[in-house]
């Protein structure tokens, strides 16, 4: 804890930490002092002059080295010539900070006049207008005319896009610098700056293609003006008309906190419709960021009723060789029937996107029935997590100074771009990183150990470094050692575990050598320690944690059932190998909001409702239990997964529970040792957060910050206050000989891909790769960007080729969810065509 | 009149062929870099420029032996820079000084290394100056073949090496910390300071920027003492100084005399007074960053020293005295000196992006003869409040000739 300095500001006491900024400590004490440029998750830079106040400091007596005093016996207090910008100056003992008095009021009024010398004043048609500190703060300060001719304004363009997803209006830009910085410092991505000098400073994009960066959003929310818009929002509706709903972005396992913002809108015939996604503060969880991903990822579920890509309008049922309307009766009578016949012979087949509420109704019907039920995913380990996961109160944003991170098998940024984020941070305060990938990736770019391993022996590797630890010198390479050494006396140990090139039993043997590292060293069940699980999706920590498992081999279990039962998962558009298994299967129920190629081969298809029209709960990666609320109208012939399910149970004759999500919460709490004594009601707290958003002085962002619905509840892991967990065995590594001809492929992930969200949010396709491999110069007389073909698994893809000079040799990368069906490491041919 | 009998700054005037290597080590040169690395500690050759009272010739003042005490000694390696932006108008010393009297420059740089422990050192020169840069090119590369530069120099473990930098072309590079973001190839705008450069520089290093005619004194401090050198100057600006005479005189040029040598001595025995029948109006002791005093009698015999200036209302600053007559109308003068500051603002900062934008507007029509008594009133106010609020010295300068010219000749204000 470093040093305390008390200080007055307009005439109240505060008590800060030694090294904070005058805006900072004010806030504390409920003073917002104005700023432009400043924003509490970067350094200060002192640019725009907004948040200029007078300061005083103590006069010392250079000889005695006490302080003055004057006669009534106050310490003297010498204010400086010049006022000096709060955002910059270091509190110090002793300081009088004066923040509203004339001088101070003209100091605004005058920065103030400067800035609107060049602003175009089109707040009547700008996005910001309504949470713009420009607009706020002459309100609050300006000058009440223009003594600027309005002839000699600076005319310059006003829809620049710098990429596909945001725009920029020049003349609105007050050159705050906010973007930029956000991108260099807080991202590391520097692909915008500005350029040129004086009144024609000016941002530009130097990527290609423009603005590529995974959180180019976020520069939307930050800009203090509304020079930066999101393609989506822009024009699109005024802040004061819109509501806000807490939600939870699905589509990594980090949980980021959302906002949506919603308006009833003419165009949508008087329907609410989402406006905008919007970061919502979570300091534990995603601060004030969110991805590109979680921002524009949510269109998916608008789309409309009309073509296969857009959504489910209504149940249907086959009837004479073709799907049909039907009404929900009709079918869910139909579903519960087919199921209930099947009995022992039922599959469930659950994708991680569903809710904890979802997956527990789900599994009650199967295990009602006597039925098998199956986590559809490729990534395995949770159970690990349950036991060593974080312990509680654990937090990213805590960890630096004497903490090791470990990171294995996972490209962070692709996989939970937050987390990449947050762990660069903590790299930044001090901790100490080792990233264990065969391949580079952008997190090494804060590692302090790298070690580089051949695919296949990513448990091996752990396994190693444990053994390092212990003193076992045999197996080890320097790297390891030197890794060894890092963790080694470390207070606190965070292991990050990915899928790269891996499938279930190859990640399933990861997590076991991660979890064995942790048990031995005793980094488990306290704060600040255990093992993270980098999942595909939003729950697939929930689905373990109630019990859920990957089945092994899927054809041979689709094989064995007579029924199957999908929700959230398409396992013939993932692998169109599986179509005769499928085809083969008497009776095949699929709920899900698309009409997916496995629907189209089911017998009843039932519409479920996003996750923006309805609520419920997800267990992040960091075992968070999170609530997300309805942000719209449900669609009238669409339902919440659980109560599809449910509805399904009543009439096969099982029980569930239907009413709403927080009943079934209350019965799965019941149930569910991790969530024992949880209720909805305590997932909706909050606690004030540092830095404090969401006042009326909106410069820490726009107006959806604000976490005014929950935090969720970090639940223990087993291994916190439970007997203490022993160690494992890895397991075989999974032989994999290749035929002559035969080459490795290996299993990737990209954050933008064709999954099912993705492939329905058109805002993204631009940015989403056509399917490629990707592989080493030397290993194809090939050029880059040739195609290829490429034969798995008795099928054969016509593909873009890769060359990558940073890839391993004697495998070939394949992307997940890019149309080429790899659930793990598989021998296939490459052929160039 | 203050005679000084030698050059101790533009030797060339006296020496020729000084620009050579032979002929500048014939007159001495490299003797007081070979005394210092083989015969001083880095901390001995500090002390005697502390000793000395030399002063920072690029604008500041700021004694140079402290500047070089400040240095980070927990934080390696060290940098030195020398400012070669020069582009102060009305400022032409420091290019006088590289093309002709190159070695001694160098030499000044190479002292002020190994005053510090600086193993490489560099020339931040102004994108107009590649002539010079290829000048300067040449020397370091005969000293490198001389063993002047170089590892294990003289016999001792001291090694170092110069590189010169093109800019390209900003005056705001000229500002220490813009200069050093400049080098590390980014835009050129001033950092936060503090750190100040000595603790916080060039890649984050601790750096010692000086003006090239700072360095330039080196040479001769330590070869001659600071005693010596104290008896040029006075007491508290001790030393020489190349003062840049420009505007309405008869002989424009670099002057080196001693500071505190008087204005009217400058313009009227050196400078040759003023063309004929015309009368001297004001003087700008610092070009375009200069307040105009009025030239009265007493002003004239102000002593040019970084104390007396500030009497007269104005700083010394880089000491490039612009003679202004009464042919000038001073609304025209502000216009063509707020015409430079706008060309110049780096635009990190809002008062001295927008103000000079706006400052340009009203001088336009001002001296364009398009205004009105509140334009006046107004480009007042406008200057007003910029004062005290940008983030640095340059949006500061660009007001001085601004409210002195209005404040101290408002008849070239006055309208039908
Ligand atoms: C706008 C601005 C321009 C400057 N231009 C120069 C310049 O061209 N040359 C120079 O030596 N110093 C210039 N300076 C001063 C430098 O910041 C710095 O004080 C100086 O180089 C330090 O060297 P000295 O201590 O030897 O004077 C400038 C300062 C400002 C604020
Ligand atoms: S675009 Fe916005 S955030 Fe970026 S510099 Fe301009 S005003 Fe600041
Ligand atoms: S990091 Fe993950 S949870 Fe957060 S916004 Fe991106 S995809 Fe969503
Ligand atoms: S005063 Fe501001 S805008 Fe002007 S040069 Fe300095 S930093 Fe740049
Ligand atoms: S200068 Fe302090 S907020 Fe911009």
């Amino acid at each position: 804890m470093s040093k305390l300095v008390t200080l007055t500001i307009d005439d109240k006491q505060v008590t800060v930490p030694e090294g904070t900024v005058i805006v900072d400590a004010a806030k504390k004490v409920g003073i917002d002092i104005p700023v432009f440029c400043y924003h509490p998750k970067m350094e200060p830079v002192g640019m725009c002059r907004m948040c200029l106040v007078d300061v005083g400091r103590p006069v010392i007596d250079r000889a005695t080295g006490q302080p003055v005093l004057e006669p009534d016996g106050s310490p003297k207090v010498q204010f400086g010539p010049k006022l000096e910008t709060a955002c910059t100056t270091l509190v110090s003992e002793g300081m009088v900070v004066v923040g509203m008095s004339e001088k101070v009021k003209a100091g605004r009024k005058d920065v103030l006049e400067f800035l609107l010398t060049s602003h175009p004043l089109d707040c009547p048609v700008c996005d910001k207008g309504g949470e713009c500190p420009l607009q706020n703060l002459t309100m609050g300060f300006g000058p009440g005319e223009s003594r600027f001719l309005y002839d000699e304004k600076m005319h310059l363009a006003k829809h620049v896009p710098l990429g596909d997803l945001i725009f920029l209006d020049r003349e609105r830009c007050i050159q705050c610098g906010r973007c930029v910085r956000f991108q260099s410092e807080v991202v590391d991505d520097p692909v915008i700056g500005f350029y040129n000098r004086g009144r024609k400073l000016e941002i530009r994009t130097y990527s290609d293609p423009g603005f590529d960066s995974y959180f180019s959003g976020n520069t939307s929310d930050i800009c203090p003006v509304g020079a930066l818009t999101t393609v989506d929002f822009r024009f699109g509706a005024r802040p004061w008309e819109m509501r806000t709903t807490a939600s939870i972005c699905t589509h990594c396992a980090v949980g980021c906190n959302l906002a949506f913002n919603v308006r009833r809108e003419a165009k949508a015939g008087g329907d609410i419709v989402i406006k905008r996604a919007m970061p919502r503060q979570n300091e534990q969880v995603n601060e004030l960021w969110i991805c590109d991903k979680g921002r524009f990822g949510y269109h998916f579920a608008e789309s409309g009723g009309a073509s296969p890509l857009e959504r489910l309008a209504q149940p249907l049922v086959r009837r004479g060789g073709e799907l049909q309307p039907a009404s929900w009766d009709e079918a869910l009578r139909l579903a519960a029937e087919g199921l209930h016949q099947a009995g022992r012979e039922l599959l469930a087949l659950v994708g991680g996107r569903l809710s904890n509420e979802d997956l527990f109704n789900i599994q009650a019907l199967a295990q009602g029935l006597g039925g098998k039920i199956g986590l559809d995913t490729y990534m395995a380990g949770g159970d690990l997590v349950s036991q060593v996961g974080l312990g509680q109160g654990s937090n990213l944003g805590d960890l630096g100074q004497g903490s090791a991170i470990l990171v294995v098998a996972c490209d962070l940024e692709e996989e939970a771009p937050i987390w990449w984020l947050r762990l660069k941070r903590a790299v930044e305060r001090g901790a100490s990183l080792i990233v264990a990938n065969p391949r580079p990736t952008k997190l090494e770019r804060y590692a302090a150990h790298i070690l580089r391993y051949g695919y296949g022996s990513e448990a091996a590797t752990v396994a190693a470094l444990l053994d390092a630890i212990d003193g076992k010198q045999n197996a080890a390479n320097s790297g390891i050692k030197a890794a060894a050494e890092a963790i080694t006396g470390l207070g606190n140990l965070v292991v990050v575990y990915g899928s790269e090139g891996l499938g279930l039993q190859g990640s399933q043997a990861l997590a076991q050598a991660c979890a064995n590292l942790l048990i031995a060293t005793g980094h488990f069940g306290q704060p600040n320690n255990g093992l993270l699980a980098v999942w595909p999706h939003a729950n697939d920590q929930g689905a373990w944690e109630m019990g859920l498992r990957p089945l092994p081999d899927l054809p041979a279990a689709l094989q064995a059932a007579k029924a199957l039962y999908v929700a959230a998962s398409d396992p013939l558009g993932d692998d169109p190998a599986l179509a005769e298994a499928l085809r083969a299967l008497p009776f095949v129920v699929v709920q899900d909001l698309f009409l997916t190629e496995t629907a189209r081969l089911a017998n009843v298809v039932l519409p479920a409702l996003p996750f923006t029209e309805r609520d419920g709960s997800f267990t992040s990666g960091e075992r968070r239990v999170q609530r997300y609320y309805p942000a719209v109208l449900a669609r009238p012939d669409a339902r919440p997964d659980y109560a599809i399910s449910g509805e399904i149970c009543k009439r096969a004759g099982v029980e569930a529970e239907i009413s709403s999500a927080a009943g079934v919460f209350a019965r799965l709490a019941e149930k569910v040792p991790a969530y024992q004594g949880l209720n909805y009601r305590m997932l909706a707290q909050t606690a004030e957060q540092w830095p404090i958003v969401g006042r009326p002085d909106v410069y820490y962002g726009g107006t959806a910050y604000e976490n005014t619905q929950g935090l969720g509840v970090q639940v223990k892991p087993g291994a916190q206050d439970g007997p203490p967990p022993a160690r494992g065995a890895l397991g075989a590594a999974p032989a994999l000989p290749l035929q002559a001809g035969e080459r490795l492929a290996v299993p990737v992930t990209r954050l933008y891909d064709h999954g099912s969200t993705i492939a329905h949010t058109g805002l993204l396709h631009a940015r989403t790769p056509a399917p490629y491999v990707a592989l080493h110069p030397g290993e194809l007389p090939a050029s880059d960007g040739a195609e290829v073909q490429l034969s798995l698994g008795g099928q054969v893809f016509t593909v873009t080729l890769r060359l990558d000079e940073a890839l391993p040799a004697g495998v070939v990368l394949v992307p997940r969810s890019l149309g080429l069906p790899l659930r793990g490491p598989q021998a296939v041919e490459l052929k160039v065509k | 009149m203050t005679d000084i009998k030698q050059y101790l700054l533009l030797r060339h005037r006296d020496i020729a062929g000084l620009d050579q290597l032979e002929t500048y080590r014939q007159s001495g040169g490299f003797e007081a870099f070979q005394k210092a690395v083989t015969g001083m500690q880095p901390g001995q050759v500090t002390d005697v420029v502390k000793a000395s009272g030399l002063r920072g010739r690029g604008g500041a003042g700021f004694p140079t032996g402290m500047k070089w005490s400040f240095i980070d000694n927990k934080n390696w390696p060290h940098y030195v820079v020398a400012n070669a932006d020069e582009s102060e108008p009305g400022t032409f010393k420091d290019r006088e000084i590289m093309t002709y009297n190159p070695f001694q420059f160098l030499e000044g740089l190479a002292l002020c290394a190994y005053a510090v422990s600086a193993h490489e050192a560099y020339v931040y020169l102004r994108g107009e100056f590649w002539q010079v840069a290829a000048i300067l090119d040449r020397c370091i590369a005969e000293m490198e073949a001389a063993g002047l530069l170089g590892d294990k120099l003289f016999g001792t473990d001291y090694s170092l090496r110069l590189h010169t930098h093109l800019g390209a072309g900003a005056y705001i590079c000229g500002e220490e910390t813009a200069l050093l973001e400049s080098m590390e190839g980014k835009l050129g705008q001033p950092r936060l300071r503090p750190p100040f450069p000595p603790s916080f520089g060039l890649y984050g290093k601790p750096t010692i920027v000086n003006n090239v005619e700072t360095l330039t004194n080196l040479p001769l401090i330590i070869e001659k003492g600071a005693e010596w050198y104290r008896s040029y100057g006075t007491d508290r600006s001790p030393g020489v100084k190349i003062f840049s005479l420009s505007g309405c005189v008869n002989k424009p040029g670099n002057y080196e005399l001693p500071l505190g040598t008087t204005f009217r001595e400058l313009i009227y025995q050196h400078g040759g007074g003023l063309p004929e029948g015309r009368k001297i109006k004001s003087i700008m002791p610092a070009g375009a960053s200069s307040s105009l005093i009025v030239a009265t009698e007493e002003a004239l015999d102000t002593a040019m020293d970084y104390e007396s200036v500030p009497n007269v209302g104005a700083q010394l600053g880089s000491a490039s005295v612009i003679v202004i007559d009464d042919s000038v109308n001073v609304a025209w003068l502000i216009h063509k000196t707020i015409e430079f500051f706008k060309h110049e603002s780096c635009g990190k900062c809002t008062p001295c992006r927008e103000g000079t934008y706006w400052m340009l507007h009203l001088t336009e029509r001002i001296a364009g003869g398009h205004a009105t008594s509140q334009d006046v009133e107004l480009l007042h106010d406008v200057a007003s409040q910029m004062k005290g609020k940008c983030f640095c010295a340059l949006g500061e300068f660009s007001i001085e000739a601004v409210l002195s010219g209005i404040e101290r000749f408002p008849q070239d204000f006055e309208h039908e």
